[in-house]
């Protein structure tokens, strides 16, 4: 069991489904306040959906000021599984953990609606229980999603594998390259603009989302990524 | 000067129901579901397992017509915080909306800013919007509405209520300082708009929604904390209001040093400090002993909680000015003694003979089909995707039915049950008819409710009229109400509260009367919430109920044949609540893939939409369905467009025919067997008694799909 820290900002509004998932999928999360500088012996770190102040400078921008932010970089540095997760991922860019950045949707408005996504890495702390190439629909809904990167730098995520989501058919937002998520060279920081904690229960209608949460325990399973309830099986949590 | 403005602010049409009191007290308000009726912040309703769901709907139509993105996303605003004062965590939102033709600029302005002003506040304050309805006619133009609903659960025992009590006891402003913005809006909300209402919009409040979630959390921390006794919003007439209001439910006075209130500006002055309607601001009453641990909690939060005054045991309401008296009034007289009106009415002379009118029939109608294509482009028709994709409809992982259905299901996390949530109001039958038509407005918010397997528990309302000062006006708002309460005791769901806006007038004359219906219903089992779209090939299409010739105030008649006139459809209570109780019930016993209720547009816009719905990524399904056997009398144009009450298409599998059969004779509904679903993807094809209809069901998807984002031009 992996112990999980989900850091809250002011504006973060994705941080109970956020817990709910990785609890559902068997670890042990908590949240960890942003003003607090200690990560309390956490396995992983996740930022989770939201507006952090508002996102009202830019989305991200301020957040990554926040007290807590020299603990993850750390955490980060040492080798440690970040993962952002819409406004999460804004941040980790802000804070130069991921390469590039988000910006504003191509057709100016906020887009709320389930995606065709196909995983393209799988040797990532959060991809490992997917397949290579398997297609899945889980739902986005941000205004600032629009992947962007210099020339050099798209390069080489696409040399190097770092692309770990795509977007397929529709591209709901105009990311270059049709990007959702990426991670870092090292592979252990990763971002992603859909919302895989959204989606991890029949009752929601799907559970595409679940493995993003149960590769992080996918080491103490007896079978590699398909049957859920394998691994899973928790009752909701409120 | 202050105690007059303090009269003027709380004795308005919108704080003080004057013309509206004796007619709201005919409502049933009562039942063993009901935990909290009107005259608080929000309606409370009980649910299983020691929840509760507190849900009210308000008006923000004045602020919008002059400033609609700050007007829709502060109306937002307002009825989050009415829901959380309520310690309730706010876990969905319904929008009902009404603007003029999108043919006209100014209409797609206002259509455009109202959307992303309610969007941009509520998916940053993270809750999702799972229903709500858009309406387009020409008695809106000059005069949109906007209406917000919000939807929140909590334990029973946590309920709050906002009354002040305790001598002694410590008032607290907490959130955002107070400026000069919004000052007499509760006033501008109840008069006419003119020409001169575009000098109002330094009446519009100003939105903040990042304060507005921080508020909200930390609210329902000092809520749960036991050190306050009572919260409330300082909404319309601000503090004024919230303090006043809160004084006289708890039988106290209360004793405010105006200046101690945190300001944006220097020299505001006590009258404007009392008035301000600036947004994101809450008046705490905390015990006498615990107004430290209340600012560390708000601390926590970055909001700053200031003590401003203490509840007293003389009955006065009394501002100070450090040690000058600003205002003194006994608190009962403010909001007590306001006047009540009783109106003249008398229903306007134009309209019987509307009622009686037909169409013109000199020009040759179209074949059903292009009737069929011409009504799904039609805006208030057509799907609403362009709207709700605005809205973070996912947030909180909740949503069992998303919106675009029936109405909206979410589920509450660590239980199996869910909540239906809806509005309806369709006000084409109301200013024909205000007595059917509110009747009707209670039946098809139930019949939507029902359509995904949930009993209807309760409703709030939003009465959207003219000025009740003109006494056609009066007439329509008094029989809307009567027909409101007689559908209300037929489905066992009282009103629990709600919002009267009156005064809805533009010099183009007063909106269409739109009584809109919130309502939540209770589903026992999240997991099998009915969906509204067809979901196999070879499942059986079955449609409830009855129809007949009943095509005053629909669709057909206003879009294909331009007149809006005729008697409107009638309600029958007794087979509305038969059909909501066999459609409950077959739901329970797993028998129907899908439930769409049929409305506007009747039974052929509910058969292609039944086709068509479904996730918009999908391709829709094929439908193959004879009607010449249906209702024999019937015109061909009547069995697809007549708006009958009452009625439903569902989808059921061969093998559960005969059970759901059964079972609809039980509940003496008839079911005619229609046709068969079939493969996604391929033909649409309605045989009638003298024509037919057949397109391929990507045709049907591209216009229903296609109309409003056409006009918008994306």
């Amino acid at each position: 069991m992996r112990r999980v820290a989900v850091v809250v900002f002011p504006g973060t509004n994705s941080e109970v489904e956020t817990v709910d998932a990785a609890r559902d999928a068997g670890s042990d999360p908590y949240y960890v306040w942003h003003k607090d500088t200690d990560l309390k012996r956490a396995d992983v770190v996740i930022l989770p959906g939201g507006f952090s102040y508002g996102d009202y400078l830019r989305s991200g921008a301020i957040a990554r000021f926040s007290p807590i932010m020299d603990a993850v970089a750390t955490h980060a540095r040492a080798g440690g599984p970040v993962l952002g997760l819409c406004n999460g991922f804004q941040i980790l860019c802000e804070a130069g953990l991921l390469p590039g950045g988000l910006v504003r949707n191509d057709r100016l408005r906020y887009v709320s609606r389930p995606v065709r996504l196909r995983v393209e890495a799988v040797d990532t702390p959060f991809t490992n229980a997917y397949r290579k190439g398997e297609e899945i629909t889980i739902p986005i809904a941000h205004g600032d999603g629009r992947y962007v990167a210099d020339a050099p730098t798209l390069a080489a995520l696409e040399a190097e594998g770092q692309v770990v989501w795509r977007y397929v058919g529709e591209n709901p937002n105009g990311s270059t390259n049709g990007i959702a998520g990426v991670c870092n060279a090292a592979r252990n920081v990763v971002g992603v603009m859909p919302h895989p904690e959204r989606l991890n229960a029949p009752v929601l209608g799907g559970q595409d989302g679940a493995r993003v949460f149960f590769s992080l325990e996918a080491r103490d399973a007896t079978q590699h990524a398909g049957d859920l309830r394998a691994v899973g099986g928790h009752h909701r949590g409120m | 000067m202050s105690e007059l403005g303090i009269f003027s602010a709380l004795w308005s049409e919108h704080c003080s129901y004057k013309h509206s009191r004796p007619i709201l007290k005919t409502f049933p308000t009562t039942g063993p579901q009901v935990v909290q009726g009107p005259g608080e912040n929000a309606g409370v309703l009980r649910l299983p397992d020691g929840w509760a769901v507190a849900f009210k709907i308000e008006s923000h139509n004045h602020p919008s017509a002059v400033e609609p993105y700050q007007g829709a996303a502060t109306g937002a605003g307002g009825i989050l915080r009415d829901v959380f004062t309520m310690g309730a965590r706010p876990v969905a939102m319904l929008n009902s909306l009404r603007f003029g033709s999108l043919d006209e600029a100014r209409n797609r302005y206002l259509f455009a800013g109202v959307v992303k002003g309610i969007g941009d506040y509520g998916n940053c304050v993270g809750v999702p919007v799972l229903g709500g309805e858009v309406d387009f006619a020409p008695g809106y133009t000059g005069n949109p509405l906007v209406n917000a609903m919000c939807v929140g659960l909590l334990k029973e025992k946590d309920l709050i209520r906002a009354a002040a009590h305790g001598v002694g006891n410590v008032l607290i402003t907490m959130g955002s300082s107070t400026g000069r913005d919004g000052i007499h809006g509760a006033s501008f909300a109840s008069e006419e708009l003119t020409a001169k209402s575009e000098a109002r919009r330094p009446q519009v409040q100003v939105g903040d929604p990042f304060t507005e979630k921080l508020l909200l959390e930390a609210s329902l921390e000092l809520i749960h904390s036991g050190h306050i006794v009572a919260i409330q919003d300082m909404g319309a007439a601000g503090l004024t209001s919230s303090s006043a209001e809160m004084a006289a439910r708890g039988g106290v006075g209360v004793e405010i040093d105006l200046s101690l209130v945190p300001t944006r500006e220097a020299g505001m002055t006590p009258y404007e400090i009392l008035l301000s309607e600036s947004q994101e601001r809450m008046l705490v009453v905390a015990k006498a002993d615990r107004v430290k641990e209340v600012q560390a909690i708000a601390d926590k939060w970055d909001l700053t909680a200031m003590p401003i005054g203490r509840v007293t045991d003389d009955g006065m309401y009394r501002c100070m000015w450090k040690d000058q008296v600003v205002v003194e009034i006994p608190g009962r007289q403010l909001v007590e003694d306001c006047p009540v009106y009783y109106p003249e009415a008398r229903e306007g002379e134009s309209v019987a003979a509307l009622r009686s009118a037909l169409p013109a029939s000199h020009f040759p109608l179209p074949a059903p089909g292009e009737a069929l294509l011409r009504l799904l482009d039609d805006p208030s028709v057509a799907s609403k995707r362009w709207v709700y994709e605005q809205y973070d409809s996912s947030v909180q992982a909740r949503a069992v039915i998303h919106p675009g259905g029936d109405a909206g299901v979410l589920r509450v996390q660590g239980t199996d049950f869910g909540i239906a949530v809806t509005t309806d109001c369709n006000s084409r039958y109301l200013a024909l008819d205000p007595y059917e038509g509110g009747k009707g407005a209670v039946a098809e918010a139930a019949r939507n409710i029902a359509c995904t397997g949930a009993r209807p528990l309760g409703i709030t309302d939003c009465l959207n009229f003219g000025s009740p000062e003109r006494p056609e006006v009066f007439f329509q708002f008094r029989e809307a109400c009567r027909g409101i309460s007689d559908a209300c005791k037929a489905f066992d769901t009282p009103v629990t509260g709600g919002n009267v806006s009156f005064y809805n007038e533009s010099p183009t004359g007063a909106v269409d009367p739109t009584p809109v219906i919130g309502m939540v219903g209770l589903l026992e089992e999240a997991d099998h919430a009915v969906p509204s779209h067809a979901r196999s090939a070879g499942d059986v299409v079955l449609v409830a109920g009855d129809t007949k010739s009943e095509m005053g105030g629909s669709a057909y008649w206003e879009v294909i044949q331009g007149f809006r006139g005729g008697i409107p459809p009638r309600v029958d209570l007794v087979a509305a609540r038969n059909l909501v109780d066999f459609l409950v019930n077959a739901a329970r016993g797993r028998m129907l893939k899908s439930a769409h209720d049929a409305s506007a547009g009747g039974i052929g816009i509910a058969l292609a939409e039944m086709a068509i719905g479904g996730p918009y990524q999908q391709a829709g399904m094929g439908l193959t369905i004879d009607l010449s056997n249906y209702a024999p009398s019937l015109s061909d144009a009547d069995l697809l467009f007549s708006e009958s009450h009452n009625r439903a298409v569902l989808t059921v599998s061969p093998d559960r025919v005969a059970a759901v059969t059964k079972l609809a004779a039980e509940h003496g509904v008839s079911l005619y067997p229609a046709g068969t679903i079939g493969a996604p993807g391929t033909l649409v094809s309605i045989k009638l008694r003298d024509g037919a209809v057949s397109y391929p069901v990507g045709q049907l998807r591209e216009v229903y799909f296609g109309s409003i984002p056409r006009r918008m031009g994306d």
